[in-house]
């Protein structure tokens, strides 16, 4: 198991090389992606892409949390999280890759 | 929003590239994701977040309806940590 980390850089390139548009403009497209799918969450909507998983926002209610070093109380705000569920297939794909 | 909406929103945008290349570009970036962790590699997109592979360690697991026991073997499975920027955007910071 290597342990590289890929960039947008990366998805660029392959961008790049699977389109054969300038690594200029590849890089711009991989970043409206991002962007289309963080302006999608931000309003409120789930992202579903199939056979790569789902984005979905979930709403958490206000809690009352702990400092755990001080032991002190403080409260926590409501928030939205973001979850991300990988498809079967990008499961199947990640479990098959990494098998020891 | 699917996969294909995404795909017109940026044909829309992008109407010097045809659709075919729009749907390369979008299918590129997601293959090269999970062929990435397939190779037990990191995907870090500053802002919007980090795709890797997390360990889940083999186990004695029980089938709930007959209570027999079932080795489950170490696997790996894929996990997304939400980037800092898109956490706050999330919540209205910005």
């Amino acid at each position: 198991m290597s342990d590289k980390t890929l960039t947008r850089m990366d998805l660029a390139d392959a961008v790049h090389g699977q389109v054969g548009l300038s690594r200029n403009e590849s890089a711009d497209l991989v970043e409206t992606v991002l962007t289309h799918i963080s302006d999608a969450l931000v309003r409120g909507e789930q992202v579903k892409i199939s056979s790569f998983g789902t984005f979905a926002t979930r709403d958490k209610a206000a809690r009352v949390g702990r400092n755990p070093k001080t032991g002190e109380e403080v409260p926590i705000s409501p928030r939205r999280v973001l979850t991300f569920r990988p498809s079967h297939l990008m499961k199947d794909r990640v479990a098959a890759g990494n098998k020891p | 929003m699917i996969r294909s909406e995404l795909i017109q929103k940026i044909a829309d945008e992008n109407p010097h590239l045809t659709q075919r290349e729009v749907e390369r570009i979008v299918n590129t970036v997601f293959e090269e994701i999970v062929t990435a962790l397939s190779a037990g590699n990191r995907v870090e997109l500053r802002g919007f977040g980090a795709f890797s592979v997390k360990k889940r360690d083999g186990r004695t697991g029980r089938n709930p309806r007959t209570g027999e026991t079932v080795e489950v073997e170490e696997k790996h499975v894929p996990f997304f940590k939400t980037g800092k920027l898109l956490r706050d955007r999330l919540n209205g910071d910005s």
